[in-house]
């Protein structure tokens, strides 16, 4: 089976996942190894999901995390909330 | 959203116990994760911070019902998953970006945008503050249900069972949702990335000397 672009793009999410059947995955290297433009297409992806990872690019609001522990701790000294086992 | 083995089953028996403020530290690894899951519905910080505070309290008061067949973490981005859209509902804000009916075009693809004048994004452009302020408008302007899918497994990293089971879809659907939501963002980002890539040559060609 020769894989043209378009069947290479259909699967690009789930080849970066690891998430593609073997002889697949083979089949769409195949294809990479000459076509720049898949192989372009496939790295910007990549680059791109690196970045959504990056702890830097969606922070948290400052002062979030003291105000969760806050009312937390509001929550957790009125003995009426407490969890049950149950 | 990475932790080191914790013992999570023996802090929930303990805090189940009355070692109550031992939930503190139980949720600790997971405020960033519930946090951006609510914002990904609800999509403004004020909301966000209330439903991810509702959250923590809900998962503290229902602690007893964590039976330990999810993983924690997916019991609680469920939670929070609930939360945000209950949320949605009451804000009545749910119309144009309704969650519980498939979008259509979910079967539709889309083509990603062909870079061919570039090869690899240079490290140091991957760095640069414009291009992550790209990444966050183009995160928070797909439709609703490729957000949080883009939330919870390329955000948070959550996997397909766990981002399925939180938003309450079929593992095929996360997949061809995510795909979909990937390329959306591939081809949103293409021409940044382009530019990124010519920028030099562009650069020296602007300068006044030339």
């Amino acid at each position: 089976m020769e894989l043209n672009c378009k069947h290479v793009w259909a699967y690009i999410s789930d080849y970066i996942d690891d998430s593609v059947p073997p002889e697949l995955r083979e089949e769409i290297e195949r294809h990479l190894e000459h076509c720049e433009i898949c192989s372009a297409i496939l790295d910007s992806t990549r680059n791109i999901l690196v970045l959504t990872g990056d702890d830097r690019t969606f922070e948290l609001p400052v002062g979030y995390s003291e105000r969760l522990h806050e009312r937390l701790a509001r929550e957790l000294a009125d003995e009426t909330n407490a969890p049950t086992t149950g | 959203m990475a932790t080191t083995e914790r013992d999570e089953a023996g802090l929930i028996a303990r805090i189940l116990a009355g070692q109550k403020e031992l939930f503190h530290e139980l949720i600790r690894p997971y405020e960033g994760m519930v946090y951006m899951t609510v914002f990904s519905i609800v999509r403004n910080e004020t909301d966000a911070e209330d439903c991810a505070q509702d959250t923590m309290v809900n998962a503290y008061r229902h602690l007893g019902k964590f039976r330990g067949e999810a993983k924690f973490s997916t019991w609680l981005a469920t939670i929070a998953v609930n939360e945000g859209r209950q949320k949605l509902r009451k804000a009545k804000r749910a119309k144009e970006d309704s969650l519980d009916e498939p979008i259509e075009g979910d079967d539709q693809q889309i083509t990603p945008a062909p870079l061919t004048d570039w090869r690899e994004i240079p490290l140091e452009a991957l760095e640069r503050k414009e291009l992550r302020e790209t990444l966050r408008t183009a995160v928070a302007e797909l439709p609703g249900i490729y957000r949080q899918i883009v939330t919870l497994r390329d955000l948070e990293e959550l996997n397909v069972a766990e981002t399925a089971a939180a938003l309450h879809i079929n593992e095929n659907m996360v997949k061809v949702r995510l795909h979909r939501a990937r390329m959306m963002l591939q081809k949103r980002l293409a021409p940044y990335l382009k530019t990124t890539a010519r920028a030099k040559k562009e650069f020296w060609r602007r300068m006044p000397w030339n």
